[in-house]
């Protein structure tokens, strides 16, 4: 559907914005077919540039609440952009710059009145890499929750964190010990924990499970699923069955920034209406 | 030669003549570099070896605790029993140089690492920061002794300091700061991107990130290179001698009253060494040995610090 960006564009700034400007009137028919769920984030005409290099073309995604939402496509595909942009992480690159809108419950991020910090408030994010605070367990889930002021019953709080991410088992009788004495599958669930103790209403993942073995990798994704009940998850893989088996809904991202196609999990690994798509899935390539 | 044949019956041929070649030239390298430590090692010391021996029996108690003397014998222990007026010492300028220190140290603290958080966190990265960035790596090439007439003409001509305590400890302040400011950088920037975005992503802000994040896996390189700064400045003579610090004070300064005159050990030991009787040579002998274990002490500080607070311990 949203396959229409095939030629080359001039990376100017008008030319963006008479691309967002005829948007409006776009039909929203590259959404997915079936929406259960009230929208949370929604993507409209979304183009981001690292300088001269355009790296998403005009992405118009409408994200479910307490889904888990998948994104694939092969590397530099632009989807790790694309999550990063729903938190503005991307403002920490001086070079990025975005055109179009992203919405927030109805609310574009990128306006002016909206601050970034208060926006990852709302919207927590777990990276590729885990990446502990070089401080003990407890202060690394309870991170998040003083920075922001809830330090309100810290304790209960991080136990609350560390059980949902199913690691307070593991850690109970060593919250005083550092984060990064645990193993690598244990670090990215403390990750997780310290994302989910100051109750976001969305998780972003980039890649969670990928720097870790198939046992730690089954636990992120049984994780992943229970998450899905309380939070909105957007999760970027390299791994399609990955995607099959957790997602809701999956994006596809192939060269160039398009998103190909959107649709039910179940619609795109069984029946996807873009042959690239189709290609790409069954490993034709990527 | 009893080396063995070269070729076996399997027929792989070994050429031993060329490794052994190669193994020659590595044995060379080894030898030069060896020797270069060596030369520095043994120099080093002599000279310390040298400074103890000439110091031997001078350095007493009572060189650390007394005010300094015109007269030779006055340092000499087997004179103390029939002074006077007491015998000769260090004192006024130990106390000068702790002073000294304790004022740039603070002065450091603030002016480095403010300026290298600056430059590393908030500083967008463009033509004017990377030229600041590049004229602080110059500046610490500079010579000390043109900080000290800038101390002279800036510090105790047109902010009529005086030849005092704080004019000192700004002008060694500015001395270091450059070494200071670079070395807090690359600590900074050492501090992996990883940890800054863990903290973004949970909702800090910038000044949180900082300082919750950056500054903690930071501070054991910072410390370390304020204080290895500081062990520098402490020796410096010529920048003192610009502003005009006393060569020789019989009371020690007042740390509350930063503007009155000072003198610092390096004055005092340069004083004593240009004095013509033979015996003053053991009297700056004793001070050296005293300047060189206040050095090494903080050096010592600084290695226990850097251990101390690697927070991956």
């Amino acid at each position: 559907m949203t396959a229409n960006g095939e030629a080359p564009r001039t990376v100017s700034k008008s030319a963006a914005d008479d691309q967002q400007s005829t948007a409006t009137s776009v039909d929203d028919g590259s959404l997915g077919s079936s929406r259960v769920a009230d929208p949370v984030i929604e993507s409209r005409d979304l183009d981001v540039y690292y300088g001269d290099d355009q790296a998403l073309d005009g992405i118009d995604m409408t994200i479910p609440e307490r889904q888990v939402t998948a994104l694939i496509g092969p590397s530099g595909c632009g989807k790790s952009t694309f999550l990063r942009s729903i938190n503005r992480m991307n403002d920490l690159i001086d070079i990025a710059r975005v055109d179009g809108e992203l919405s927030f419950h109805g609310k574009n991020v990128y306006d002016e009145d909206v601050d970034p910090v208060a926006l990852r408030r709302k919207i927590g994010m777990v990276f590729q890499k885990p990446n502990p605070f070089p401080k003990s367990i407890f202060d690394n889930v309870a991170y998040g929750l003083r920075v922001q002021d809830q330090d309100e019953n810290v304790e209960q709080q991080v136990r609350t964190a560390l059980e949902r991410a199913a690691l307070l088992e593991e850690v109970e009788d060593q919250l005083d010990s550092s984060g990064l004495d645990l193993s690598g599958g244990q670090q990215q669930r403390l990750c997780i924990a310290r994302a989910i103790a100051p109750d976001p209403e969305v998780i972003l993942m980039d890649e969670p499970a990928s720097a870790l073995d198939p046992v730690a990798t089954s636990k992120i994704e049984d994780l992943v699923e229970e998450l899905a009940e309380e939070y909105t998850v957007v999760i970027v893989t390299h791994n399609m069955q990955q995607a099959a088996r957790i997602s809701d809904k999956t994006a596809v991202f192939l060269t160039g920034g398009h998103l190909v196609e959107f649709d039910d999990t179940d619609k795109i690994f069984e029946n996807p209406e873009s042959d690239r798509v189709e290609d790409y899935i069954t490993g034709k390539f990527g | 030669m009893s080396t063995p044949p070269t070729t076996d019956d399997s027929g792989f041929e070994f050429d031993e003549s060329a490794v052994r070649r190669k193994r020659r030239l590595g044995k060379l390298f080894l030898g030069l570099c060896g020797t270069a430590t060596l030369v520095g090692i043994v120099a080093l010391v002599a000279l310390l070896v040298d400074v103890v021996v000439e110091a031997w029996g001078w350095l007493t108690w009572e060189f650390l605790t007394y005010p300094p003397s015109q007269i030779v014998e006055h340092y000499d222990p087997s004179n103390y029993g029939d002074l006077p007026t007491g015998p000769g010492g260090l004192y006024p300028a130990i106390v000068g140089s702790i002073y000294l220190i304790v004022l740039t140290a603070i002065f450091t603290l603030f002016l480095g690492v403010g300026a290298a958080i600056y430059l590393e966190e908030y500083a967008p990265d463009n033509r004017l920061t990377r030229f600041i960035e590049a004229n602080i790596t110059n500046l610490a090439g500079v010579p000390s002794i043109v900080y000290g007439l800038l101390g002279l003409a800036v510090f105790v001509r047109a902010l009529q300091t005086g030849a005092s305590l704080i004019a000192g400890a700004l002008t060694l302040t500015l001395l270091i700061l450059p070494i200071v400011i670079v070395q807090s950088q690359e600590s900074l920037r050492a501090v992996p991107d990883s940890m800054r975005q863990a903290s973004y992503g949970t909702g800090a802000t910038k000044w949180q990130t900082i300082r919750n994040v950056v500054l903690p896996e930071a501070v054991p390189g910072i410390m370390t290179g304020i204080i290895l700064s500081l062990s520098r400045a402490i020796g410096e003579t010529a920048p003192i001698l610009m502003v005009g610090a006393a060569t020789t004070m019989f009371t020690p300064p007042e740390l509350t009253d930063p503007t009155g005159p000072f003198s610092a050990m390096p004055m005092q030991i340069f004083e004593w060494a240009k004095l013509p009787d033979g015996d003053f040579q053991h009297v700056a002998a004793a001070g050296i040995v005293v300047l060189l274990t206040v050095l090494l002490l903080m050096n010592a500080v600084a290695i226990y610090i850097r251990n101390a607070y690697d927070p991956r311990g």
